[in-house]
């Protein structure tokens, strides 16, 4: 803490350590430092902030640039895989080796820029099912009565308890030739044969709009629970049906929890890796999948991370879109 | 007080046999489970009224103005407008716009397209709706805020956008939820007037709920008085405040003294009450309809006690007694002052000129004194 915070609150402390801080203060280095302080902006508010910016930094910002020198070198067999970016020649001469053939590759390689374009298709297909089950969920859950209320909202987060990675195990059972479906409609008569849905596409769809689902019903809700409900009163006064009502002042004043829950689905599901492993076809191209065959068998970390970051770029784009939409939005309906 | 803001009107249809009201409720009960939230009311309003139903909260008066727009449906009873029952009728089909307590206005809609989204839901051509909206928008002043969104207008514009969405579509009747309540003292006391004007202008009936009795006062044609999910009287705003039926009535509108007592004269011309609060008698120049020896109230209101400091040349309607308090209100005094047996009562004096209440000071004895018209006597 700064020293500035201290002398406002001089009530604060007993009269042994407010003796002795008065003391502190008269001196000169104190106040020297102390005016230092506040001339470089460091103050006891911007100590709070600076928190999370220094766990950004430590956590996203270092990681990031290390995956970054990987992905500019070239790769290599031994340990670790890849060539090192800068070299110290005799005489205290720094070589540097960059390399932009990985780069090059993730364009010219049609499976990378294929994989990415169905990671894409994916992601957006899911999202648009996760809003489309989701918000009428919501919308059910924000209108019920509030003893019911808390409990759908616990059994829309109850899923989190059970790990995630069982939860799509269990997902195979469900699917599987002789799996639950299966044989329910066998046994029903409905079909002779088994309908082959595990290690298809729609196996990775349902895997993650049941797994993401939970992602955008709760943004949704707690828009739609804050929802001035005598504005469809006046909806309908002035003539106007529920369901237009809905359409032209429900929906658009929602409009920020339905980017919130989208950035949320779309953003994992994109790299999403575990889901289409467990339930998709063993050809699937998913980007995370992809990512993971480089990295592990075929070992090439350079060509890794540049998969990795050109994703991240690919992810930062529809984020600040979307976030750039919301703020208009929140500007134009902020009360 | 405030003074009735229109002329004593369009001779009061009311009072007509032959007319036909506009809105009735008849016999509307509306009940929440168990709790009776409006019970067996029944009201004729006429076409170009300006009625307040009056009341302290949670007396059924917004329940009422709720059944009226259609958001509740009563639980028996029927609702008739021009004619036509309204009983079951959703909202959206009702000829009956309402102008919301919080406004409701669209947050994510201009000025102007609040105003126009009533006419949009009828099909009427844009150009008509334009027109429509800014004539709407001139009358309530507004046209140089039309494009923008409700969260940069002021308590009072949006006050004024509320009224003029509500008003657009021209509704055979009009409903308001405290119109001013979210107003503050001075721009509520224009916009009254303002209210009115608009309502005279346009022709609209008017229902108006409200807690407040110097706006029910200022308002309205007639007022509703409800306690306890009944209308306990109705009457122009002077029969409800020199002529009130009940004791509950004379004591929500406006102060009143209330003196308990027992009716020992009961004659067609005049009536005398002993009351054990008061030295003398009370002596009243119109006859009532009571039972001799019945236990009555007589209630009278402050500013019709004269308080003097030399006896008056009346025998009846004069006590005694000392001045507790005073307080200067600027244009009038009011006077706590208390009788022999203990009753304080209460009586308000204009300061019709500088240094009126010179002459009355604390804990002097003075004397109080009413006309025998002044009492109102109430047996319930």
């Amino acid at each position: 803490m700064s020293a500035r915070a201290e002398s406002p609150r001089r009530h604060r402390h007993s009269a042994g350590v407010q003796l002795i801080l008065d003391y502190l203060q008269r001196l000169p280095p104190y106040r020297w430092t102390q005016s230092r302080l506040v001339r470089w902006g460091f103050t006891g508010r911007s100590a709070v902030i600076a928190v999370p910016y220094f766990w950004l930094l430590l956590f996203f910002l270092v990681p990031f640039i290390i995956v970054l020198k990987i992905a500019f070198s070239e790769a290599r067999i031994g340990i670790p895989p890849y060539q090192p970016l800068l070299t110290w020649l005799d005489g205290g001469v720094a070589q540097l080796q960059v390399n932009f053939a990985t780069f090059r590759m993730l364009f010219e390689d049609s499976l990378y820029w294929k994989a990415y374009l169905n990671s894409i298709k994916v992601a957006a297909v899911s999202t648009v099912l996760c809003l489309l089950i989701g918000y009428p969920m919501a919308y059910a859950i924000a209108r019920a009565q509030s003893t019911w209320r808390h409990i759908l909202l616990m059994m829309v987060i109850l899923p989190f308890w059970t790990s995630f990675l069982l939860r799509v195990y269990a997902w195979i059972g469900i699917l599987k030739n002789n799996g639950l479906i299966n044989n329910l409609l066998m046994w029903t008569g409905i079909i002779d044969e088994p309908i082959v849905m595990l290690q298809t596409d729609f196996a990775i769809y349902v895997g993650i709009v049941y797994s993401y689902l939970p992602f955008m019903i709760l943004p949704l809700y707690s828009n739609l629970e804050k929802m001035d409900l005598t504005l469809l009163e006046a909806a309908a006064d002035l003539g106007c049906r529920p369901f237009k009502a809905f359409v032209t002042i429900t929906l658009p004043l929602s409009m920020s929890g339905i980017i919130a829950g989208s950035m949320l689905v779309f953003i994992p599901a994109v790299g999403e890796f575990v889901i289409p492993e467990l339930l998709g076809p063993s050809d699937s191209l998913m980007i995370g999948k992809v990512l993971w065959n480089v990295f592990f068998t075929k070992r090439d970390w350079p060509a890794a991370c540049a998969v990795a970051i050109a994703l991240l770029l690919l992810l930062v784009i529809p984020i600040v879109l979307l976030q750039r939409a919301q703020n208009a939005e929140a500007k134009g309906s902020h009360k | 007080m405030a003074t009735n803001a229109r002329p004593q009107q369009q001779l009061a249809v009311w009072n007509d046999p032959q007319a036909v009201p506009y809105l009735t409720i008849d016999r509307v009960t509306k009940k929440f489970g168990d709790f009776v939230a409006v019970n067996d009311v029944s009201l004729k309003i006429y076409k170009r009224e300006l009625f307040c139903l009056l009341g302290g909260s949670g007396c059924g008066k917004t329940t009422l103005l709720r059944m009226l727009a259609g958001f509740e449906a009563p639980s028996s009873g029927k609702i008739f407008i021009d004619g036509v029952d309204m009983t079951n009728i959703p909202p959206y089909e009702r000829p009956v716009n309402m102008m919301f307590q919080s406004y409701a206005l669209f947050p994510h809609m201009t000025v102007e397209q609040n105003v126009a989204f009533g006419l949009k839901q009828d099909g009427i051509a844009k150009d008509e709706i334009r027109t429509r909206v800014d004539d709407m928008l001139g009358l309530v002043k507004l046209s140089q805020f039309a494009k923008r969104k409700p969260h940069q207008l002021s308590g009072g514009q949006r006050q004024r956008v509320a009224l003029a969405r509500s008003l657009v579509k021209r509704p055979k009747l009009l409903l308001l939820d405290e119109p001013l309540g979210a107003l503050d003292k001075k721009l509520r006391e224009h916009t009254q007037f303002e209210l009115v004007n608009l309502q005279e202008q346009l022709g609209v009936t008017f229902v108006v709920v409200t807690h407040d009795q110097e706006e029910a006062m200022t308002l309205s044609t007639r007022i509703g008085v409800m306690n306890l999910g009944e209308i306990i009287q109705v009457g122009t705003p002077k029969d409800i405040y020199e002529y009130p039926n009940s004791k509950f009535v004379a004591e929500f509108i406006g102060n009143v003294n209330m003196f308990e007592g027992r009716l020992i004269e009961d004659e067609p011309d005049h009536v005398r009450i002993e009351s054990a609060e008061l030295e003398s008698t009370i002596y009243v120049d119109h006859g009532v309809s009571s039972a001799p020896d019945a236990v009555v109230s007589a209630a009278i209101r402050p500013e019709k006690i004269s308080i003097s400091v030399a006896p008056p040349e009346q025998n009846d309607n004069v006590v005694r007694g000392i001045v507790k308090e005073i307080a200067y209100m600027g244009d009038m005094s009011i006077y706590l002052v208390q009788l022999a047996s203990g009753k304080i009562v209460r009586v308000t004096q204009p300061n019709a000129y500088r240094h009126a209440d010179a002459s009355i000071t604390w804990d002097q004895t003075v004397y109080l004194s009413w006309h025998a018209s002044s009492p109102v006597v109430l047996s319930e």
